[in-house]
């Protein structure tokens, strides 16, 4: 081993230095003067250039998605436009086609009129016009509704547009105030003593199945309940019914009246008369009931907040499984396990996991948890409520189990790796302290391992709130009644279906009844998912740059 | 080559000396290379022995043997008999995390652990599950004391070992290793990764520690040798070729094989 460096005598060794050179050089063709191409300024160009056009790409991608879904909620003007067929029309103007010069108009409407859009040619128009008096109304059903203000019902007909508009406004306060709080107490009321119905009759249930008579006060409670109930449902009745029963009336572009009760108005304003700052804030509360509300309209309009709580949910709780599971196996295939060739194999086999497709892990998640796990949990908890299924179906934490095993091969990847970069030489200065190897991993080891595992953590989050295809088939749904978390005990429901940011763009921007209508919902979402990701992956990295901040010193 | 290889190979200490490890026929083989062959040496407590012999020659590897670090390795196979104060020690039955309390370890690369300073001095007390406030704080201050680095980090035991310099991460590992308060400290080339003033450091404390722990050196260096320790032991191609007072070595060695690596010829 030290032979390599032993040295001949001096004078041989110079000797023997200059025969050596001698033969190189003799070998050695003469250099050209100076390279043809030079490859190293090309190659740098080549690499400057490729990496811009793919951050090009990225920013465009995200500039469509962000520009479209974010101006679809401006609240734009109205335009009257009188066309040379004599035809009327009033609308927003979305979008002008420079090819066929024509007008992309939004004449909302759409139960009345057919369609919500209509291209319409430049040259066919006579005049434009911006109506000031026009009214815009957000509906909660059937979409807006655009037309001029004439009445209010029950109530004397006033005949001052600007009287009217202020009685619009008082009234609507009203109803909104008493009215719809009056009918929200009423339902949340009936939907309790329902659900206490519900469980009076599986105790009934559980009687008749066992053939015994169920107790007196049992029957009596049932009824005595019922009857409260059919009370309620009546009152309710009759709230909605007076609530009807208060109307604006709009005319249309053709003159035609339409009656729209108070209740049914989400948002009302004439887009026409608004100020800057009025649009703004108009535009500051549609930003909120995005956030805050459910969708409408099967989901191409209203609020995305169910969909926004599901996805989030689906990642914490994915998140919650995944990286144990992914920490623990990356720790035994590299901490104890011994290598070899069946170690080979499974590292192979785990990078191949990663690999595999989405709706794989869905079809083996519906399998194997839905109808595997779920089912011998219904028959084994929830056997009254049968043929009702209650776990035996898709549910969030199918979902996110389902998840957690498409992330695990990306978080044990990444945890070995975190593993592999902590120096051998901490290991064996905690061990030579006297330290098992099990003190060494959970006092050294894995603190240092962190920022590897926070990887495999970003990476999980990202692949977990991109995916769609699995959770289709594991319990997201394109409306679900209830959320996954309530005021009710036990506040979550892991076994409840929920809604998803992905599956909403699905849904909204290809299985709606009124897909252009449904456009900006579908980039509203994308743009929310998109945002979503980079805040959850943000955050992680951030933490993950503390902790490598704290440990780099020591990859001396 | 060696015509005097079998004056003096195993060297008798004076009789009456206290003897730290006893090594007999100690072999490694790590895969399918010989790493130590033969290895009968006694070593004395209380004193600095130093290990010297060029690169790959197997003193770091025999040092591993005396707290059984090699048994982190896979592929190592140690056989024969090291004995701590005449207890054998490698046998797979003997408790090896007592028998690290006992021998300290610092080594080549500073490898303080990332968390305070304080916490990297009592990180042996803790782990073995010393919980009392006053008894990690007083150990630490001792211990950072003997290390002569209390005065330099003192105000900041709370802050990262990672901010530390060179010279005092490893004077802290040092303060970590004799926390546990160990019979024996094994030091790995613990220079060799610093400047020479960081080196004088380290050389003074090496020596004012000799009076408390047995000392076991190894050493590229052999000026360092010579200054610091009381024995020396030349290793070479996995061969104990010498071992002796270190005067005696490297004035008058028995083996020609010594005489050409301490006066340079090679390594």
């Amino acid at each position: 081993m030290i032979v390599e460096k032993r040295r001949t005598p001096r004078g041989h060794r110079k000797a023997a230095q200059e025969s050596v050179s001698k033969t190189l050089r003799a070998r050695l063709p003469a250099f050209p003067k100076r390279p043809k191409v030079r490859g190293g300024d090309f190659l740098l160009w080549l690499c400057a250039v490729t990496t811009g056009a793919v951050l090009v790409l990225y920013l465009m991608l995200l500039g469509v998605i962000a520009v479209n879904g974010l101006q679809s909620l401006w609240p734009k003007r109205v335009v009257t436009i009188e066309m040379e067929d004599g035809r009327r029309l009033i609308g927003q103007l979305q979008g002008h086609d420079t090819k066929h010069d024509r007008y992309r108009l939004y004449r909302a409407n759409r139960v009345f009129q057919g369609d919500d859009f209509v291209w319409i040619e430049a040259d066919q128009i006579e005049t434009k016009d911006y109506h000031r008096d026009i009214v815009l109304v957000e509906r909660r059903e059937n979409g807006n509704l655009i037309g001029y203000l004439r009445a209010i019902q029950p109530g004397n007909l006033v005949s001052d547009e600007a009287a009217l508009w202020q009685e619009v406004q008082k009234r609507r306060a009203r109803v909104m105030a008493e009215e719809a709080l009056a009918v929200t107490k009423l339902t949340k009321r009936m939907a309790t003593i329902n659900g206490r119905l519900e469980k009076l009759r599986l105790e009934r249930r559980r009687y008749e199945d066992a053939g015994r008579e169920p107790p007196d006060n049992l029957l009596q409670d049932e009824t005595r309940l019922h009857e409260t109930y059919l009370e309620l449902d009546r009152r309710h009745l009759r709230l909605m019914a007076s609530m009807r029963g208060q109307l604006v009336v709009l005319e249309d572009a053709a003159g035609i009246r339409h009656l729209v009760p108070f209740s049914q108005i989400v948002r009302a304003y004439r887009p026409n008369r608004l100020s800057t700052f009025d649009r703004l804030s108009i535009y500051g509360d549609k930003l909120v009931e995005l956030f805050t509300e459910g969708p409408r309209e099967s989901n191409t309009e209203g609020g995305l907040f169910p969909a926004i709580l599901g996805t989030v949910m689906l990642v914490m709780l994915m998140s919650l499984f995944c990286v144990p599971l992914g920490v623990l196996a990356a720790v035994y295939l590299h901490e104890y396990a011994s290598e070899g060739w069946l170690m080979t194999a499974i590292r192979l086999a785990v990078h191949n996991l990663a690999g595999v497709p989405g709706i794989v892990y869905g079809i083996f998640g519906l399998g194997f948890f839905v109808y595997g796990l779920g089912g011998s949990l219904d028959e084994l908890f929830f056997a009254h409520k049968l043929p009702i299924p209650t776990f035996g179906t898709g549910g969030i934490l199918w979902a996110s189990l389902t998840m957690a095993i498409l992330t695990v091969p990306v978080v044990i990847v990444s945890t070995e790796e975190g593993l592999r970069s902590v120096p051998r030489v901490v290991r064996e200065g905690s061990m030579s302290l006297g330290a098992t190897q099990f003190q060494t991993l959970v006092r050294v080891v894995l603190p240092m391992a962190s920022p590897g595992i926070l990887t495999g953590f970003i990476l999980a989050i990202i692949r977990a709130a991109g995916e769609v295809a699995p959770l289709m088939i594991v319990g997201v749904v394109k409306m679900a009644p209830m959320l996954p978390v309530s005021d009710e005990f036990p506040f979550v429901h892991l076994e409840r279906k929920f809604m998803h940011l992905g599956f909403h763009i699905y849904d909204a921007g290809f299985q709606s009844p009124n897909v252009e209508a449904a456009l900006p919902m579908a980039y509203l979402t994308t743009t929310l998912l998109v945002f979503l990701v980079l805040c959850m992956s943000f955050a992680a990295m951030v933490l993950r740059a503390r902790i490598r901040a704290r440990y780099s010193e020591l990859s001396l | 080559m060696s015509e005097r290889s079998s004056a003096n190979t195993v060297f008798q200490l004076p009789e009456g000396m206290p003897i730290a490890f006893e090594l007999n026929n100690l072999n490694l083989h790590y895969g399918s290379s010989h790493v130590l062959k033969n290895i009968n040496m006694k070593i004395p407590k209380h004193h600095v022995t130093a290990l010297i012999g060029p690169s790959g020659c197997g003193k770091s590897a025999l040092l591993r043997c005396l707290n059984r670090m090699n048994d982190l390795m896979e592929r190592v196979k140690t056989r024969g008999s090291v004995k701590l104060e005449g207890e054998e020690i490698n046998q797979s039955s003997h408790d090896i995390i007592r028998l690290r309390r006992r021998v300290g370890m610092v080594f080549q690369k500073s490898n303080p652990f990332p968390m305070s300073v304080f916490d990297n001095v009592i990180y042996g007390l803790k782990i073995a599950g010393i919980k009392d406030r006053k008894v990690l704080r007083d150990t630490c201050e001792r211990c950072l004391r003997a290390a002569a680095l209390w005065d330099e980090v003192k105000d900041r035991l709370h802050e990262s070992a990672l901010e530390l310099s060179g010279g005092q991460m490893q004077r802290l590992c040092i303060a970590r290793a004799i926390a546990i308060n160990p019979d024996v400290l094994l030091l790995d080339e613990p220079c060799s990764a610093l400047d020479p003033i960081a080196t004088g450091r380290i050389e003074r404390l090496i020596h004012d520690l000799r009076d408390h722990y047995t000392l076991i050196l190894v050493t590229h260096n052999m000026q360092q040798a010579a200054r610091l320790a009381d024995y020396t032991a030349f290793l070479l191609n996995g061969e104990l070729v010498e071992f002796n007072e270190t005067s005696t070595l490297f004035t008058v060695p028995l083996e020609r094989r010594t005489e050409d690596y301490i006066t340079g010829r090679f390594g």
